[in-house]
């Protein structure tokens, strides 16, 4: 016990002792993934939207005047065309070039040939807008145009409305704020915690165990009177906690970014989930730290370089990386028996909790899990620091 | 005479890959690095075991300290078993050979108290033991630099130092003068024997003649992984000097050297 104690001080006097370490692993992943999810919804919600106050310029053909004064509300200056086919050419090119944003064309009499038209009768007046889907404020064009022309078309033959107005019940939607968000976050968080631990453990573990094999400063471990199990316990909880701080602050520049990624329109409130929900991921995700901690150290010890190492963690982030992206394709598996399987239970769990389903027994079973495997595998570790193959294979 | 170190039959042969068979041309898949190595050493003196690289000598030791085990046989440590109490064993050593590194991150002060406490050496102990070794080999001016910035011959002494935290009374070491320059390798030889004056024992490996004549009281010749001769200094040389009865046994043994 005191052993472990000791091994787990100097592994943190090691990690803290070096600030490069401390930044490139701790710091820096929470701070990229802030600065780069802000950009990112920063940038795309300048490339989506069209200011509020832009008013679209569009040729006009053929424009029946009482069209023209119930499109005054789509903030549209129309500049009419005769249709001439001689500038067909230039006026394409101006939407193409973005100088104009469309060109809407009715057929001649139409508003007569409208109201004559019987279902049935081919063909059907026809309307053209065209538009540059490359450009926002053309593309905006488009949608307006289209959106009110189809909507002017349900007045013009209406028989019956669905959902119009406020329905005698009340709203329509059943579905509360809560479960919308959570819809969002448990498709993304699960994957993104199973990352992040991941790449925490991937930038100590190999240093600290294939690292010290390299180096032959294990060996001078190994020759005192300390228990092989001490060492792998210690090895296992202190990369446990440095990889945890990895996570926290990978997670924390997620949670902290998602409101500027997802634009105002979304009210992010971490506040909605309970107590009960904040204690079980916290059990979740240690359990699956450990996990993940005793296998790269598995790997970590069985490899003869940190190089070896490195390359050796690839397929077992591939298997990470796919069970992480399960739930987010909506091909989670609702059966209780997936809970016996150590992580693709860490996922499942996250993906209850942050949907606001949390199962409080599925996820606890999991964490349970989680913790039994962790020990089968630092105990399988302790028999690898006991075995001279393993530690002294060049 | 307390016999505080009994080797018994010690056996340890290592798997050759198919690419080692062919350079050494045999058609043997295991190669014996020991066999059946047997000697004692008495409580008190320093015993050397000398031999040719390749002799099989740094595997002894390496058994004898608990880091690979033993095919066949045992040996007994001041009580302990190195087969079957093989913790008890470490505490009682002190092991050292330039396989054993420290981690350069740290400073030597940080390295005696890390090891001082898996050694479990009492707290009251370790502030005292550090004054006396850091003192002895001049390390208290560097106590306080990263290992990775210290000399190597400065790196060798921390690590003998590290070695012996916790006073041991059997002290194991593999070629203790190899790769120092004459200085540091005399200061190292001074230690061994006032290791002995304090009634330690001591074993060390070796091929160097000179270092056996100067500290050892009992030498063994290992040659191909078999102990060939066993005995005193005194009785095994007589009035020649130690390198010519070496070349006159191996020649017995194995046959002529230039062949």
């Amino acid at each position: 016990m005191n052993n472990m104690i000791t091994i787990i001080k100097k592994e943190l006097a090691r990690f803290f002792g070096d600030r490069r370490l401390v930044f490139t692993t701790v710091i820096m992943p929470g701070l990229m993934i802030f600065v780069m999810y802000t950009f990112m919804g920063k940038g795309l919600m300048k490339e989506l939207s069209t200011s509020d106050d832009y008013v679209a310029k569009a040729y006009a053909v053929n424009m029946p005047e009482e069209l023209r004064t119930m499109t005054k509300g789509l903030q549209v200056e129309w500049e009419d065309w005769d249709g001439n086919p001689g500038e067909q050419e230039r006026i394409l090119q101006e939407i193409a070039d973005g100088e104009k944003d469309g060109l809407i064309y009715f057929p001649e009499n139409f508003m007569e040939d409208m109201y004559a038209y019987n279902m049935g009768d081919e063909p059907a007046p026809n309307i053209e807008i065209y538009y540059n889907s490359e450009k926002s404020n053309s593309l905006t064009f488009f949608n307006n145009m289209r959106s009110f022309f189809t909507a002017y078309e349900e007045t013009m033959v209406n028989k019956y409305d669905v959902n119009a107005k406020t329905g005698i019940y009340g709203s329509y939607d059943q579905a509360t704020e809560n479960g919308l968000l959570g819809k969002m976050l448990s498709g993304l968080l699960p994957m993104l915690i199973m990352v992040f631990i991941f790449s925490g453990c991937q930038s100590v573990a190999p240093e600290s165990i294939a690292g010290e094999k390299e180096r032959g400063t294990i060996a001078t471990l190994l020759v005192t009177p300390m228990k092989r199990s001490a060492l792998a316990l210690g090895k296992v909880i202190s990369l446990s906690l440095i990889a945890l701080m990895a996570g926290v602050s990978s997670f924390l520049g997620t949670i902290l970014s998602l409101p500027n990624m997802m634009g105002d329109e979304m009210e992010f409130s971490a506040m909605s989930y309970t107590i009960t929900d904040y204690l079980l991921l916290l059990a979740v995700i240690i359990s699956t730290v450990l996990v993940i901690v005793a296998i790269i150290s598995m790997i970590s010890a069985n490899a003869t370089s940190v190089k070896e190492a490195t390359t050796a963690m690839a397929p077992f982030m591939l298997v990470i990386m796919v069970i992480s992206i399960l739930p987010m394709m909506g091909m989670e598996s609702k059966s209780a028996i997936t809970y016996f399987i150590p992580l693709y239970n860490s996922i499942q769990a996250m993906t209850g909790i942050f949907g606001f389903q949390a199962n409080v027994g599925l996820s606890l079973l999991a964490v349970g899990i989680n913790l039994v495997a962790a020990g089968a595998l630092t105990y399988a570790l302790t028999k690898m620091f006991g075995s001279e193959k393993v530690m002294f294979s060049r | 005479m307390e016999e505080l170190l009994q080797v018994k039959d010690l056996r340890k042969t290592f798997t050759l890959s198919a690419k080692q068979q062919k350079i050494e041309k045999t058609r043997e898949k295991v190669k014996v690095a020991v066999d059946g190595l047997s000697f004692t050493a008495y409580k008190g003196e320093v015993f050397g075991l000398l031999g040719p690289n390749g002799a099989g000598k740094t595997t002894t030791l390496r058994m004898l300290a608990t880091l690979i085990k033993p095919d066949s046989g045992d040996a007994i440590m001041d009580g302990s078993s190195i087969v079957k109490q093989p913790e008890e064993v470490r505490g009682k050593i002190g092991f050292l050979t330039s396989e054993l590194k420290l981690e350069e991150f740290f400073t030597p002060n940080y390295l005696f108290d890390f090891f001082a406490k898996l050694y479990g050496v009492a707290p009251e102990k370790i502030a005292e033991r550090k004054k006396l070794l850091f003192g002895r080999f001049g390390i208290d001016r560097f106590a306080e630099m990263k290992v990775g910035n210290l000399s190597t011959g400065m790196k060798q002494k921390v690590s003998l130092v590290v070695s012996l935290v916790h006073d041991p009374d059997i002290v194991i070491f593999d070629e203790p003068t190899n790769g120092l320059d004459v200085l540091t390798a005399k200061v190292v030889t001074d230690f061994l024997l006032d290791l002995k004056a304090q009634g330690k024992t001591i074993l060390v490996s070796t091929h160097i003649f000179s270092l056996i004549e100067k500290i050892c009281d009992r030498v063994g010749i290992v040659i191909n992984g078999k102990m060939v001769v066993c005995d005193t200094l005194q009785n095994l040389c007589g009035d020649k000097d130690l390198e010519e009865r070496f070349f006159e046994i191996y020649e017995e043994r194995v046959g002529r050297i230039d062949e």
